[in-house]
């Protein structure tokens, strides 16, 4: 019992993070129609902006802007320079235009780095962990992920529900030719949203940092799992991007942990061992075929897209 | 002053000309209907307008300001209004919400992040305060979805007069209008032209006939007639170029 529920906040830990990247992939793929490879590329420059300016400084907390800040940075940068020549192609180009760019930054964070994972320290109040419950400790990092994540979230209802620049990029996201006949420029709004999700990209790279290595490629591993979290939770749609995520997050890791296990009843173990963590890492994509079977447009679609 | 004039317009696609030296003006207080058959290049000519299309040669003037390099926000923002051929509205708001993105861009606070409950109760306000005394008034909460074709054709012009525009360029306001909603857009339209100038693209020869002012005859990207109601309804030309049919000038 203590076990699932552990794992249970692990799923959930990581569900937050598949959120916090899917955020902004949903508005970029929902707003601008562009598919955006390189998301995971900004996930691990805020990942090596951060662990560099901690190691430098010994700070993890002088760490975190800096990451927010590389990330956002090299966000607005590739909008300006490359996506903002995608939007009128279509998505071929797209894809082949941000698969090249995911070399490339791979190449350079190689080129800075070097190959070997490097690791993040993790910030001194929040080594150490907590009892939950009576004979389960867990670790309070992974308590500020899931708080960071939620926290995330509300903010982002609150933006895009209660304010009036997010009522502009919900009515983006569902019209884009009606918001710019009322005269809103929406190339700035394009712009601005790829900041933000670059933000929560690097926001999401570095607080992942302390819990699994920094190193290059890191940012594609999670790129799909971030794609099927768009994907099921409906295009365009923060809800569905949080609801989505947090379900993903845990299905994949309780398959992962339990799965073996209870096959061990039924098989030899090292066949439970292999054929549990197979079926485990296709899980998600079950749940998306699943889901996409019942509702083809994802559980909290947005309008056409344009 | 023309609010609208356009000239020597030209716009080129491969081998063909679409948009042939055209040169056309709209008054304060008139509504101009462009007419012409399909293909004769009426599309091309209000993307152009618009800014969606950039002419190959010509100018186009919005009260006297030079706005054929401008973007399409920077048109609205000087006054430019339009509509569209398929409606283009949020689907999944209200018309009331739907007004009030138009409020909103209009006071130019797009990017004001932080002025959220209060600012939005405002403009509420003032989006029901458009909708009362027209067809719509009793429909503010209804999402765009649950209108008939009629409500949303009603809706899109509220929005693109909730922006307060010096001219409107509406694209086939009576495409798909049953004839009941045909006449209620025709009295809705005249009472909107009395404040507003219009540049109407329509094949609704009996709406363009009721309304017009003015008409112009666009044929192969080209204007070949332009004149009142009467002028048109006798013009040779016309008659062989565009209408063939006798009877649908009567």
């Amino acid at each position: 019992m203590i076990l699932i529920f552990e794992q249970l906040l692990n799923g959930l830990q990581y569900g937050v993070m598949l959120f916090l990247l899917a955020a902004g992939l949903t508005l970029i793929f929902g707003i601008m129609g562009v598919i955006n490879l390189a998301h995971g590329s900004l996930f691990m420059v805020g990942a090596y902006a951060g662990t560099y300016v901690a190691g430098v400084t010994g700070s993890f907390w002088l760490g975190l802007p800096a990451a927010l800040l590389a990330a956002a940075a090299t966000g607005l940068l590739v909008e300006a320079l490359v996506v903002r020549r995608l939007y009128a192609r279509d998505h071929l180009d797209q894809v082949l235009a941000t698969f090249a760019l995911i070399l490339m930054f791979n190449q350079l964070i190689t080129l800075g780095f070097g190959r070997q994972p490097v690791f993040t320290p993790l910030p001194a109040a929040f080594a150490g962990s907590v009892e939950l419950l009576p004979g389960l400790p867990y670790p309070t990092y992974r308590l500020l992920i899931i708080a960071t994540g939620l926290l995330v979230a509300l903010g982002l209802y609150l933006l895009i529900n209660r304010t009036r620049i997010g009522m502009l990029v919900r009515a983006g996201a569902t019209n884009r030719d009606m918001v710019r006949a009322l005269g809103v420029d929406i190339r700035l709004l394009y712009t601005l949203v790829f900041g933000l999700g670059a933000l929560l990209a690097g926001l999401a790279g570095y607080m992942t940092g302390p819990i699994s290595a920094v190193q290059v490629g890191m940012g594609e591993q999670i790129l799909l799992a971030t794609f099927v979290v768009v994907v099921v939770g409906g295009v365009g749609s923060i809800k569905g991007a949080f609801v989505a995520g947090i379900v993903l997050g845990v299905v994949d890791t309780m398959l992962r942990a339990f799965l073996p296990g209870m096959l061990r009843q039924v098989m030899p173990p090292s066949d439970a061992d292999a054929i549990g963590l197979g079926i485990a890492s296709m899980g998600i994509y079950l749940l998306m075929a699943l889901v996409l079977l019942i509702r083809p447009k994802g559980l909290f679609s947005v309008g056409t897209g344009g | 002053m023309s609010i609208l004039k356009v000239s020597k317009l030209v716009k080129r696609f491969g081998g063909l000309l679409a948009t042939d030296d055209v040169s056309l003006t709209v008054e304060e207080g008139e509504i101009h209907a462009l007419i012409g058959p399909n293909g004769a290049g009426k599309s091309t000519l209000i993307n152009q307008l618009c800014g969606e299309l950039r002419p190959d040669a010509g100018r186009i003037l919005l009260g006297g300001r030079d706005i054929t390099a401008l973007s399409v926000p920077a048109r609205v923002d000087l006054g430019l209004g339009r509509t569209f051929q398929v409606t283009s509205l949020l689907d999944d708001a209200t018309c009331r919400e739907n007004i009030a993105m138009a409020v909103q861009a209009r006071e130019g606070l797009n990017f004001r992040i932080w002025d959220a409950v209060a600012g939005r109760a405002r403009l509420w306000d003032q989006a029901d305060a458009m909708l009362a005394g027209t067809p719509l008034a009793a429909r503010s909460g209804t999402p765009v979805n649950d209108l008939s074709h009629g409500e949303r054709k009603q809706l899109e012009l509220l929005v693109a007069l909730a922006r307060k525009p010096r001219i409107l360029l509406l694209d086939e306001p009576m495409a798909g209008l049953g004839h009941v909603e045909s006449q209620e857009m025709i009295e809705r339209l005249r009472e909107i032209g009395a404040q507003t100038p219009m540049l109407l693209v329509e094949h609704d020869m009996e709406a363009v006939f009721a309304l017009a002012t003015r008409i112009s005859v666009l044929v192969y990207g080209r204007i070949i007639a332009s004149g009142s109601v009467a002028e048109i309804r006798e013009n040779a030309d016309v008659r062989e170029a565009y209408l063939g049919a006798e009877d649908e000038l009567c």
